[in-house]
């Protein structure tokens, strides 16, 4: 593990990557232990829509609300959604892609086809579709991203559980009479666990633009909560009078999914066995 | 007559910086035109780091060479230091004076491309022909190589042909520029035993034509005996030892060749076979193993509707008995069904039809009784689990939680491998590969079964390792009254281990009986064959018969079912299949 670290920390891009989300996840934890500067529904009525400032370090919105407090109670409300739609796609993906390698046959068509169904549409149409059905929320908002990106983690799981599932080690395994759920847990899951660490994170970076996507289209997070999404949307009438309500949350987008998609680079590098050799 | 190669001082290495690692210490030797070396070594020992400067190929895989001279006389007299050569210079000479031969010809061809494309390519190329002149020099090419029916074959793709074949294609695209200097490395390591005899005759053929001169890399002793005029042995990245072929066999100096010598196994047309186990006793126990009519047939489809057209017959019929304490070699090549038999009785492949029994033993309930040792001891553990882990697992997988006794039975086992008692917190990769096969043995012994069967369990360790192993199997047999089913293409090592041989041809055995009399007295056909291909050292300068005789197809029609097998007794424990008329009708 240590070994692990020092590796991640050895490769920049993994540095900066891993800085950045720490970062992020570090603002999310203090927002929800209410440590923001203001209540961040709190409205300032004579301080509205006021620039930066030393009182307010990123202005105040149209409701004379704090920029910088709302921001950190939507970041941690975007990673809620991101890491928890990730981890059910995560879930169900690899459940699928695994059983649809083991059993193949009937199982596997029926499932691959689903998902090459599902694949067709775009990511954020098919979001869409989901809510239309189920409702808009934070709730519903994660389960139509996990929805969405479920059937990228059955195909990451799938194509290696087949190549694994045809390795000798799995065949003596049959030999020894092992059960099906050991072989599938230590013999595949175990094999696997580098590429869906790389997946994982780079689905994070995809999810948090989805879920900042479906707030801006006022299918997320609900006001007067708060999410990177929703401050968009709320503010993009304004951007002429009060660029900076745009300004941040954008930046705040951005430099997530940036780390985001670092980190995921630097752990394909690293756990990638084919590409070690390149890194050291 | 002036030197074709003559290389001095040549330093190989890998990595730059603090990692650099030097392979090959400053190695000399010289080869005359028309004269063959051959470069014999167990891996790592350099040899194929060697042939891989000579044409220079080494700076694609990451090498340098840092130091020496490789003087190199091309066809018009010009002697080029192949060291300094530039790169233009070297995409020159090779393949029009250096050809190369590679091990694997399936990775070695573009499965995308005829192979007729591809040859024709390598003329087109070399010598600048066009389109149509080209295609003739691949036609000749290809009957040079002694492909039959060359012109059909030219339209073939490479997953067409077999892998005696595609070799005899990479040969042919090797010699497409009459080059001076042919290297082949380990041209036969991934064939059978009898297309490997194949492609030697097919090589020391085309030498006494073309008067190439060839650098033969191995790590078979006994292959080398058949090829070549001198020979050069290799151990960690040095030369121990060079000479004539007569002074390397029977006047070796250094004890490295000694030890290279003594380790590969001799075959001695059955007079080494093992007698410990007395062949009147068989009567009086109950066979550990028991197969009757083992048959395994896979259903073949045609055209795009899947239609059914029949079935693959990979196994047919086959029964045998197997005492305790007693081993039984399965031999036959790939395609036999040997391995096929193996994996049935293991449950791996479904039986069509046939019964084995299982018997255990009188003394104490067995848990398991049957285990496997495969091929490949780096794809037979998982990477990921420790060795602690990996030895629990027949033990969890008979329903048993594993406690003390489970760990100190993986010590005793540890030790009795002979591998340090520290192992049980390691990774596989900490192993070497003799080591894992090892761990594979203790692993399948957890569960103290009563039948071992061992996949080519030795075919893919290095000579001397090789030996140890055998060792180690034999003393476990002799202990734990073990009854092991060995399933090998190797006859020098199935003489060494098998009390009783069965000859496996075409997913039917042909011919069964004790291992002296099967190895002595060869009544089948196809065993002669075998026998006749195995290289050894005590055959030299044997000429290698060329055979165009295919494996006939295993594909019968829907609903056929073979004749009764009929065998003929020759002898005490030795019988064969006799042939009928209308199955070799069937064949050809």
């Amino acid at each position: 593990m240590s070994r692990f670290l020092t590796r991640l920390l050895g490769h920049s891009s993994g540095r900066i990557g891993g800085v950045i989300v720490l970062a992020y996840i570090l603002i999310a934890l203090a927002a929800q232990a209410g440590l923001t500067p203001y209540d961040p529904l709190q409205q300032f009525r004579i301080d509205r829509l006021q620039g930066p400032s030393m009182a307010h370090w990123m202005g105040t919105d149209m409701f004379g609300r704090d920029v910088l407090s709302r921001l950190m109670i939507g970041i941690g409300q975007s990673f809620l959604v991101a890491f928890s739609s990730v981890g059910i796609a995560a879930l169900i993906g690899t459940l699928l892609g695994l059983t649809a390698a083991w059993f193949g046959h009937l199982w596997d068509g029926l499932v691959m086809r689903l998902m090459d169904v599902l694949l067709a549409f775009p990511a954020i149409l098919l979001a869409l579709l989901f809510i239309a059905v189920v409702g808009p929320g934070t709730f519903t908002s994660i389960l139509a991203i996990a929805f969405v990106y479920a059937p990228i983690f059955t195909r990451v799981v799938r194509g290696p559980a087949l190549s694994l599932k045809a390795r000798d080690f799995v065949d003596a395994a049959r030999t020894f009479g092992s059960s099906t759920s050991y072989i599938l847990t230590r013999h595949l899951m175990l094999n696997l666990v580098a590429p869906l660490t790389v997946q994982v994170t780079l689905a994070l970076a995809w999810s948090l633009l989805t879920e900042s996507g479906l707030s801006f289209l006022g299918l997320g997070t609900q006001p007067p909560g708060s999410s990177l999404g929703l401050m968009l949307s709320d503010s993009v009438n304004l951007m002429e009078m009060a660029p900076w309500l745009l300004v941040f949350p954008g930046l705040a987008i951005m430099l997530g999914i940036l780390g985001f998609n670092l980190l995921g680079d630097a752990l394909r590098d690293i756990l990638d066995p084919r590409s070690r050799r390149a890194v050291a | 007559m002036s030197r074709l190669l003559s290389v001095r001082g040549l330093t190989v290495g890998f990595g730059r910086g603090d990692t650099a690692k030097t392979v090959v210490h400053g190695i000399d030797f010289d080869l005359s035109p028309g004269e063959t070396l051959a470069i014999v070594g167990e891996s790592g020992s350099g040899k194929s780091v060697t042939a891989l400067s000579i044409n220079r190929l080494i700076d694609d895989g990451g090498g340098r060479i840092l130091g020496g001279r490789m003087e190199f006389t091309t066809a018009r007299g010009e002697v080029v230091d192949l060291v300094s050569a530039t790169d233009r210079r070297m995409e020159k000479i090779r393949g029009s004076e250096i050809g190369m031969i590679f091990q694997e010809p399936m990775t070695s061809l573009n499965p995308v491309m005829t192979i007729g494309r591809q040859i024709e390519e390598t003329f087109r190329l070399q010598q600048g022909l066009g389109h149509a002149a080209a295609r003739l020099e691949a036609l000749n090419a290809l009957e040079r190589v002694r492909i039959a029916d060359a012109e059909r074959r030219l339209g073939y793709y490479p997953h067409q042909l077999s892998g005696g074949m595609l070799q005899r294609v990479m040969i042919a695209m090797a010699l497409a520029a009459n080059p001076r200097l042919l290297i082949a490395d380990e041209p036969t390591t991934a064939l059978d035993v009898s297309v490997q005899a194949q492609i030697m005759a097919l090589l020391a053929e085309l030498r006494r034509e073309t008067g190439t001169g060839m650098i033969f890399i191995t790590h078979d002793m006994g292959l080398v005996a058949g090829i070549a005029d001198r020979v050069m042995v290799m151990n960690g990245g040095r030369v121990v030892e060079q000479g004539t072929l007569d002074d390397i066999f029977d006047r070796p100096q250094h004890p490295y060749t000694r030890h290279l010598l003594q380790a590969v196994p001799h075959f001695s047309h059955g007079r080494h076979v093992r007698r410990d186990v007395s062949p009147g006793g068989r009567a009086l126990v109950r066979p550990a193993l028991k197969v009757e009519g083992l048959t395994v047939r896979f259903p073949a489809t045609t055209g795009l509707l899947r239609r059914p057209a029949g079935a693959i017959h990979a196994v047919e019929g086959v029964g045998f008995e197997l005492m305790p304490g007693e081993t039984l070699a399965i031999v036959g090549e790939s395609g036999s069904g040997k391995s096929t038999t193996a994996r049935a009785l293991l449950g791996l492949v479904k039986a069509s039809r046939g019964s084995f029994s299982l018997h255990a033993g009188d003394e104490i309930p067995r848990r398991k009784p049957i285990q496997m040792v495969f091929q490949n001891p780096y794809a037979s553990l998982n990477p990921r689990l420790d060795v602690e882990s990996l030895l629990a697992e027949p033990v969890l997988a008979g329903g048993v939680r594993p406690d003390g006794d489970t760990r100190k039975r993986m010590m005793s086992l540890l030790e009795r491998v002979g591998l340090p008692s520290d192992s049980l917190r390691r990774y596989p990769h900490e192993f070497s590969g003799g080591q894992r096969q090892r761990l594979c043995i203790a692993r399948a012994l957890m569960v103290d079964p009563s039948v071992l069967v061992l996949d080519e369990a030795v075919s893919a360790l290095d000579v001397s390792v090789q030996a140890r192993v055998l060792d180690l199997l034999i003393d476990l047999q002799n202990d734990l009254k073990l009854a092991y089913l060995f399933v090998s293409h190797d006859m020098a090592v199935v003489e060494r281990i098998a009390h009783r041989i069965a000859v496996l041809y075409a997913g039917q055995i042909v011919e069964i009986g004790r291992a002296d009399a099967v190895l002595s007295n060869p009544r089948h056909d196809y065993t002669r064959r075998l026998i006749a291909a195995v290289p050894t050292t005590d055959r030299r300068r044997d000429v290698f018969r060329l055979q165009t005789e295919a494996v006939p197809s295993l594909l019968r029609p829907r609903g056929y079912e073979p004749p009764e097998a009929v065998w003929a007794v020759c002898g005490e424990d030795h019988q064969v299949l006799v042939e009928q008329r209308a199955m070799m009708g069937e064949a050809r």
